[in-house]
């Protein structure tokens, strides 16, 4: 699938981390950027990270106009992405649907669908008994706790197969040159004159001018090596799965009152997740009581599955920015950038955020979508204040 | 109905006396009380229960308890009441039960989709990834097939009637797992006087003593179950002891959080499960010290046809002897590669199954078996292999062939006869518990298998689950971690004196593990599974390595294996261990994959526990809310609260009712129920000092009796709340909150007070519950007040606006605010909560003569629109600066900081060109805009995409004050668009033309400009 070279002495460009994002970035740079002689630098084993333990929820119906050209950028990358790696990505358009239980949830939802359909991002909104007949299994008595009031769908929103994302881009990266390093962990970064002249690894030092940083739930340890302060927070965010079971969930349901989300993998699991647990980490684990929650709030939205069992649960560590937006963004040190602060919502850019990180780092300068999400907006207070679009979020 | 064949005729813990009669695939079947489905079953000589995920190939029982990877059925046909993927080995059996077949079609036996075994060699690991990406969209064509293939059993069709619960306990030592190491740690801590819970998972204490020939083995010269029971009956009489059996610790989390599953009366009939006690039950267990007692699971074979029905662990098939009075087989063939396995020959053997012989992959055998093997009659076969099965169904018999010393098979082919093979392929400590707790796990070359190493958390494990195989070791060590834990708790204990053990058996020894053993067949022939449930076989795992998924963790997941419902309990640690040959690293290189919670499935409304219904989330009411429901009103969720909407009279339309309430509020006088809007009392000698700093407007001068209008902005400068804040004396003010963000607001102050400005005296508390408020609007509100109130003067050239007092009402005390959320003339009354229905009522009474109408939530937000009045969280979103509101004239500049003010001077706060708040009117005053919908500059709707948008409409509302519709928005540079047309832009229409307007409705119409 892909080699295990040895590192190499120097490369023009090291990425640091292994997940889906930095794949995807060495993936660009290789291929729209002619720089092969790079290499991904994976300190488990790829796809170990977020990218590995995420729920894959894919869509593009964020409100605001800069979120909704990257995201929308992804999804129309996803589009084709299997056919281009030569690997199924088992890219399912099966249609996201997001829940509004009361009128202020209402309103805002019917806000997004309107910004979505002038911003060319597919979104509709549903009223409770649409959504009963888009997805049989959910509850809409009026009487319960949080009923629901409708929904918006968006068609083209769906899943896909994180595990076949990450090993799809390996391939086609170590195809084109690019050494995939894993077991290798990034423990300093070397600087002379404000720019950046290597990495340091438990492997040894390697040269390089460049250094892209997509470490996730990480990046504000590997800032830190410059000494940078991102305001990004570390949070565990726990998913789960029941055991397998035949067709039910024919979509995405997400319900931020009620908190929770779920859809069904191919195999038949209940996937299902919630929000993150509220103390700072870097353990990738959580606590009881949010299984428990989640668990809860299911049981309400989807009656019948209340029977099912839970079958395996785990934690990812989430970045989070102060505005739900990402960091995509060169810094004061030259040669280093950073592509993070994705929080509980990045696999859904992937493709995206990697194709236009790969432009900014090859070309030194931002690419436009990219733009907006530069470091500078939290001085400036250009935030992209996404918490509506994104609060449970995925 | 059958009889039951292979039922023994004494032993086990079974009621024989009494008949248990159920269902499964159709057919009607008895056993006993104490029978799992599996050990009934097997009793009535029915070995398969299942097929394949994959491959539909027959599939059998294969162990006893929690680790079988296969034998999942559905029980019960009720729409409501069915659960799918349940183990039989599990499930007890009760009169009426049903069990029905999984993924089969139309029949368990006769399956059309066993016809994928035929095209198995198409159907290799990762084929997913391979095919079905040819031309755009095919996946999607695909998938519903591949979704319906999938999944095994079916979720139920309707709402769970059953009830379940979650307890919160704490204790000094929690036990997990009841077998003799676990009886002896819980037992020592127990007397010493530590509080202790002891969990097992299955229905009845004794682990594998309850395995065991009782008439062979004694503890201090009782049988295995009447020691058991005589340890039981100890741990019963005292009173800081908790005995939970059919309990499960599932889940280690930090701090010593341990999740036990309690399944309560699963084993009961749905009529006999008494009311009083829930379903299944969640134990939230916070314990001092832990003593993993857990146990150890057999390890499978991995040989050529190794997974037909009748194809058992050893050790399960002594557990269905002599646990359940079962013979699962009459002729039994013994595939080994360790001690035990002879031992559990012996055992069937003397139990009355004719043992066919015993293969074991180890050429030198210890003499002592030898011997005891010759005695017994049984034929050997050292240093030799299993080649190959037969059987369609149920096996029937195997071949056999000796080892080569070039490691593959070599000589003559035996076949035996059997109905039964036994395989062991020694014993694993379970670390299922151990590792979630973080603790590292150690490999032992002796064992071939990992076993615990050092702890991370306050655990410690004992007996087999700590690699101590011999009875006398585990009691010994039972009682050692016992008193290690209850120590270690803080409890002094000295480890108790275990039983004198006689005949016990000899362990395990060293095992010779093979990670696949040869067949010498042709390689495209011959299947070995790793992984029963997933149909993962050594060809997937080696064909995955190959391929370059070369961790474990790729590996894993490229081929699913031990991802099936076992989370491959048995399967794990030979797929490390071919893994690792394959990449020929030592397999504590390759490592383990992660053991992750729960150690087996745990049952959603479980983990829910109470909190469904009703309880789901709770409803918040007011004092007023019987008087709402019973005059018509319609409610809305407003954060925890239920807030009356409007009050419909019969036949009258929502509509027509919001506008004869908001009527009433401006012509004469209504009542809103305002008891929900947050309320914090703030006392101290410097909560003026920290009103100024959360407020971005100055409170230095506010009088005793007079109350202010405050925004409060998050750090970032955005606007987080509003609300009224009175002062009632100098250092004591009552402030008043929006409904949803009380609690957030409380939090966020608390967090100041509490880590930045622990410098100031200030002490909040919520009393948003303590008073109940009737907010009174209209021309006439004065006049109910005057009649409602003594001690008050509310005539309002005398009771200024924003000014406060108390006053009575039939001499219970209330306080009355003059101030306005409607524009109006308007009171609040607020009074103790006890008196709020009764405070209702007389101000229904009072208002009588006034025509007097209660109005809701929708009423007041059109009211409070027709002013232009904000709604925090209707025209902000947290991107709202108060300049944003056009509101810079409650930002002070003149007083020192407060929360948000450096942010309200970055170079994007100070845009001009921000998002502004504005009324718009459409120009058709009949036409409504929609609330959310966006502001364009041109009159059509350009077709490029994205369409430039200046800003979205927050509020609108059909006004009949202002006698037509009118609308508030967000729009860029709104401030100086005044008079400007702009278009509002609709899904399938044409854009509404709108002018862009100040947003006090009631004064442009007093003005004359509207
Ligand atoms: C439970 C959960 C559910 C989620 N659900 C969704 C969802 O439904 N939809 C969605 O869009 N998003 C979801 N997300 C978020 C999403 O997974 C992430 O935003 C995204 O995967 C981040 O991508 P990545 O590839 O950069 O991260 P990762 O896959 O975490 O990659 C970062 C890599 O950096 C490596 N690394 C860290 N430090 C170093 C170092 N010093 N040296 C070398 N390597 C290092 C890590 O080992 C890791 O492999 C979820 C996240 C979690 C945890």
């Amino acid at each position: 699938m892909w080699r295990n070279p040895e590192p190499k002495p120097g490369y023009d460009a090291v990425v640091i981390g292994g997940g889906g994002h930095g794949l995807a970035t060495a993936y660009y740079l290789a291929k729209e950027h002619g720089m092969t002689n790079i290499a991904v630098i994976e300190k488990g084993w790829i796809g170990g990270g977020n990218s590995g333990r995420n729920t894959t929820i894919i869509r593009s119906n964020y409100l605001f106009d800069e979120s909704a050209a990257i995201y929308n950028h992804a999804l129309q990358l996803w589009t084709t992405l299997g056919r281009e790696l030569n690997y199924n990505i088992m890219m399912s358009h099966r249609g996201v649907l997001n829940l509004a239980h009361d009128e202020g949830e209402g309103r805002g939802l019917k806000r997004r669908v309107e910004a979505n359909r002038l911003n060319g991002v597919d979104s509709e909104w549903l009223d409770a008994k649409q959504v009963k007949e888009f997805c049989p299994v959910i509850n809409i008595s009026q009487d319960i706790r949080y009923p629901v009031l409708g929904a918006t769908l968006q068609r083209s929103g769906g899943t896909n197969r994180h595990d076949a994302v990450v090993w799809g881009y390996a391939r086609a990266c170590s195809a084109m040159g690019v050494d995939i390093i894993q077991q290798c962990e990034v423990t300093g970064i070397k600087t002379a004159k404000g720019a950046v002249t290597g990495v340091e690894t438990t492997r040894g030092f390697i040269k390089t001018p460049k250094v892209a940083c997509v470490t996730a739930g990480h990046t504000s340890v590997i800032a830190s090596m410059l000494d940078i302060k991102l305001p990004i927070q570390s949070h565990p965010l726990q998913a789960l799965v029941s055991e397998p079971i035949k067709p039910l969930v024919p979509c995405v349901i997400m319900s931020n009152a009620v908190h929770v989300y779920c859809s069904q993998s191919d195999k038949g699991e209940l996937v299902i997740g919630a929000g993150i647990d509220a103390h700072t980490s870097y353990t990738q684990r959580g606590s009881m009581d949010i299984i428990e929650h989640q668990m809860a709030s299911l049981c309400e939205l989807l009656p019948p599955v209340a029977r099912l069992r839970m079958m395996r649960q785990w934690g990812g560590i989430v970045d989070t920015c102060p505005d739900a937006s990402p960091i995509i963004s060169k810094t004061p040190v030259k040669g280093f950038y950073i592509n993070g602060g994705w929080g509980t919502g990045g696999w859904k850019a992937t493709p995206g955020s990697g194709h236009v990180f790969a432009w900014t780092v090859a070309k030194d300068d931002p690419h436009p979508i990219a733009a907006p999400f530069a470091l500078d907006r939290f001085h400036s207070g250009a935030l992209v204040a996404e918490h509506g679009a994104a609060a449970v979020a995925h | 109905m059958t009889a039951q064949p292979n039922r023994r005729a004494s032993g086990g813990l079974i009621d024989r006396s009494k008949v248990v009669r159920f269902r499964f695939d159709g057919r009607d079947f008895s056993g006993h009380p104490g029978d799992t489905l599996a050990s009934a079953l097997l009793a009535n000589d029915e070995h398969m229960v299942a097929r394949g995920f994959k491959y539909h190939r027959p599939r059998g029982i294969f162990g006893a308890g929690s680790e079988d990877p296969t034998a999942l059925v559905q029980i019960g046909s009720d729409a409501a009441r069915t659960d799918p993927n349940t183990r039989v080995t599990e499930q007890e059996i009760y009169d009426g039960l049903e069990a029905l077949a999984q993924n089969v079609w139309p029949s368990l036996k006769f399956d059309v989709g066993a016809v994928n075994d035929l095209f198995s060699a198409f159907l290799p690991a990762g084929f997913y990834y391979k095919t079905f990406m040819g031309p755009l969209g095919n996946w999607m064509a695909f998938e519903p097939f591949i979704r319906k293939a999938a999944g095994l059993g079916k979720a139920p069709g309707a709402p769970d009637p059953d009830r379940y619960e979650s307890i919160n306990r704490h204790c000094d030592v929690l036990v997990a797992g009841g077998g003799p190491a676990g009886l002896m740690a819980a037992l020592t801590a127990a007397k010493a006087g530590a509080r202790v819970i002891l969990a097992e998972e299955t229905a009845a204490l004794g682990g594998r003593l309850l395995s065991v020939d009782p008439d062979k083995v004694n503890l201090g010269d009782m049988a295995p179950t009447a020691w058991v029971e005589s340890i039981a009956a100890e741990l019963a009489g005292m009173d800081n002891v908790t005995v939970l059996t059919r309990t499960a610790a599932f889940g280690y989390y930090a701090q010593n959080f341990v999740g036990l599953w309690e399944r309560v009366s699963d084993h009961l009939a749905p009529n006999d499960q008494p009311a009083n006690l829930p379903r299944q039950r969640v134990w939230r267990v916070r314990a001092r010290e832990v003593v993993l007692a857990t146990g150890a699971v057999e390890r499978p074979l991995v040989f050529h046809e190794n997974d037909r029905p009748g194809i058992m662990l050893a050790g399960a098939a002594r557990t269905f002897t002599h646990r359940y009075g079962v013979l699962p087989g009459k002729r039994v063939l013994v595939f080994a590669n360790n001690d035990s396995a002879w031992e559990a020959a012996f055992d069937l053997q003397s139990s009355g199954a004719r043992v066919a012989g015993i293969v074991d992959l180890r050429r030198d055998i210890d003499g002592g078996l030898l011997s005891t093997a010759a005695e017994h009659g049984i034929s050997i076969h050292p240093g030799a292999a299993i080649v190959g099965t037969s059987g369609a169904q149920r096996v029937s018999g195997a071949t056999v062939r000796r080892m080569s010393d070039s490691g593959g098979v070599e000589g003559p082919v035996t076949a035996i006869e059997c109905d039964l093979l036994a395989v062991s392929g020694g014993w694993m400590p379970n670390i299922a518990l151990f590792s979630q707790s973080r603790g590292k796990l150690v490999y032992d070359e002796d064992l071939s298998a990992f076993r615990p190493g050092q702890s991370w958390q306050k655990e410690r494990s004992a007996g087999s689950a700590a690699a101590t195989f011999d009875l006398d070791g585990c009691l010994k060590e039972g009682a050692r971690a016992g008193a290690d834990a209850a120590s270690k708790a803080g409890i002094p204990a000295k480890a108790e004196r275990p039983p004198k053990v006689e005949g016990a058996e000899r362990p395990q020894g060293t095992p010779r593990v093979i990670p696949e053993i040869p067949s010498g067949r042709p390689r495209h022939k011959v299947r070995a599974w790793i992984d029963l449930q997933d149909d993962v076989t050594t060809k997937d795992l080696k064909l995955a390595v190959n391929e370059g998924y070369d961790s474990i963790e790729h590996a894993k997941r490229y081929t699913t294996s031990g991802m099936g419902t076992d989370q491959g309990k048995v399967a794990n640690m030979n797929a490390f261990a071919l893994v690792a040959d394959a990449l020929k690293k030592p397999i504590w290189q390759v490592g383990t994959t992660t053991y992750r919670q729960p150690w087996k499935p745990v049952t959603f409304a479980a983990m829910a526990g109470q909190h469904v219904g009703d309880h789901f989330h709770p409803r918040r009411v007011t004092p007023m809310h019987d008087w709402h429901k019973s005059n018509g009103a319609v409610f809305e969720p407003v954060g925890d609260w239920l807030r009356a909407r409007a009050y419909q009279r019969p036949g009258e339309s929502f509509e027509a009712a919001v506008r004869r309430e908001s009527l009433a509020a401006r012509e004469s006088v209504a009542a809103l129920d305002a008891s929900t809007l947050g309320k914090i009392d703030i006392r101290g000698k410097d909560a003026r000092t920290f009103l100024n700093r959360v407020y971005t407007n100055a409170w230095s001068k506010l009088a005793p009796g007079k109350a202010r209008y405050g925004l409060m902005l998050g750090e970032d400068g955005m606007v987080m709340d509003d609300g009224v804040t009175a002062c009632l004396a100098d250092d004591h003010f009552h402030m008043t909150t929006t409904t949803g963000g009380a609690a957030r607001v409380l939090t966020h102050l608390e967090d100041y007070i509490q880590t930045e400005w622990t410098d100031l005296e200030v002490y909040m508390t919520t009393v948003t519950e303590e008073w109940a408020v009737a907010s009174l609007s209209g021309p006439d509100s004065w006049r109910v007040v005057a009649e409602l109130c003594d001690g008050i003067d509310p005539d309002p050239e005398k009771f200024e606006f924003m000014s406060h007092t108390t006053a009575t009402i039939d001499g219970v005390p209330v306080r009355v605010f003059r101030i306005s959320f409607t524009g109006a003339l308007a009171y609040e009354i607020n009074i103790a909560a006890d008196y709020g229905a009764w405070l209702w009522d007389k101000v229904m009474e009072a208002g009588q003569p006034y025509g007097i109408q209660p109005y809701g939530t929708e009423a007041m937000h059109l009211l409070r629109a027709e002013k232009g009045f904000v709604i925090v969280g209707q025209e902000t979103d947290g991107t709202v600066t108060p300049a944003d509101l056009r509101m810079d004239w409650i930002v002070s500049k003149a007083k020192g900081d407060f929360i948000g003010k450096r942010s309200l001077s970055r170079s994007d706060t100070v845009r001009t060109d921000r998002k502004q708040l504005v009324g718009l009117l459409t120009e058709d005053p009949t036409l409504m805009l929609e609330e959310g919908a966006h502001v364009i500059a041109t009159a059509t709707e350009p077709a490029e995409k994205p369409v430039p948008m200046l800003g979205h409409v927050t509020s609108s509302y059909d006004s009949p004050t202002i006698g037509r519709s009118i609308a508030m928005a967000m729009v860029e540079s709104g401030g100086a668009r005044m008079g400007e047309r702009l278009w509002v832009s609709r899904k399938g229409g044409t854009p509404i033309p709108v002018k862009v307007t100040e947003t006090d409705f009631l004064k442009m119409r007093e003005d004359g400009d509207v």
